[in-house]
């Protein structure tokens, strides 16, 4: 059983510039993908403003009954999320590993037009490399 | 339970993990949206005026509800993204961190919410919001003066949430 189901990148406006899929049961369309990242963008929008002292800087972990879902977000404004098995330990340094990745392969690649759908395939090579140690290390322990 | 002055609350509370308060504020809704209760312990920071803020908060969890219910990753039936849910019905969620507060949800089955905002560290409070509903059944469901549908006003069930919530960590 996987420990990781989705993973989502959404820029500073909402739009899902990345989504992959590792195995979640019934499959959203792309249409919904959508949809579900600007919602958790403005969800991650409206609980700063809900925070009841200063400095909140939105959700990072939401605890639903089937899932954990872990919410990084950049000091540019993008968020990086992942979504799990309840429980998983680590989250947080796996999403710093997926932001270097991005920093990286993305942001240093010539081609890549800021805030634009990612296409880029040794971003996608990294990534599954890192998800599967991620893996690896959860079956180890 | 006795009929008439029965003070014991089934179960008994859980018992408390530390001691210290850091309760930021709760809120009860009722399943239509009205705020029925809002109590307030420690919060520095108001941005909205009262109403603005508990609409808001009630906007937040009925779209977090859509969300998981949308994404839940176990099931494959999952409907559209923000047809409403009946209590109950689809993947829920009980709590969410940020930096500065944790906001602990629970749902009745018929639909009332309950949420405590405390600390970011605190532990799982499941077993503390049954708790906090065992009390309203107790104080303000018993009570043959509340109406159902408005506001909260028992002295007796916010005297008790308040020393019960100063109990929790």
């Amino acid at each position: 059983m996987a420990a990781i189901y989705s993973l989502y990148i959404i820029n500073k406006s909402g739009g899902l510039i990345f989504h992959k899929d590792y195995g979640s049961a019934g499959r959203m369309d792309t249409n919904d993908s959508l949809r579900v990242a600007s919602l958790w963008h403005s969800m991650h929008a409206i609980s700063q403003q809900l925070s009841p002292t200063v400095g909140c800087s939105g959700i990072e972990l939401l605890e639903a009954d089937t899932f954990d879902l872990h919410c990084f977000q950049s000091l540019t404004g993008t968020k990086f999320f992942v979504v799990c098995e309840p429980g998983t330990q680590h989250m947080e340094g796996l999403l710093k590993v997926i932001y270097e990745l991005y920093t990286d392969y993305v942001l240093k690649n010539p081609f890549y037009e800021m805030e634009m759908p990612i296409r880029c395939e040794l971003f996608d090579i990294n990534l599954s490399q890192a998800i599967q140690k991620d893996r690896v290390a959860l079956l180890g322990r | 339970m006795q009929f008439f002055g029965g003070s014991d609350i089934s179960p008994s509370p859980p018992p408390p993990t530390a001691s210290g308060h850091n309760a930021h504020m709760m809120y009860i809704f009722n399943r239509s949206g009205i705020c029925l209760l809002y109590r307030e312990w420690n919060r520095p920071l108001h941005t909205l005026n009262a109403q603005q803020d508990h609409k808001l908060m009630f906007g937040l969890l009925f779209s977090l509800k859509s969300l998981t219910a949308k994404m839940d990753p176990t099931s494959a039936d999952k409907g559209n993204l923000g047809v409403p849910q009946l209590p109950g019905q689809g993947c829920s969620f009980h709590s969410f961190r940020t930096n500065t507060y944790k906001l602990s949800f629970m749902e009745t089955p018929s639909g009332m919410k309950i949420i405590l905002l405390t600390h970011p560290r605190t532990g799982d409070l499941r077993e503390s919001l049954k708790y906090i509903y065992n009390l309203y059944v107790e104080y303000v469901v018993k009570n043959p003066l509340y109406a159902p549908g408005t506001p909260i006003r028992c002295d007796l069930f916010n005297t008790s949430l308040d020393q019960y919530v100063r109990s929790i960590s």
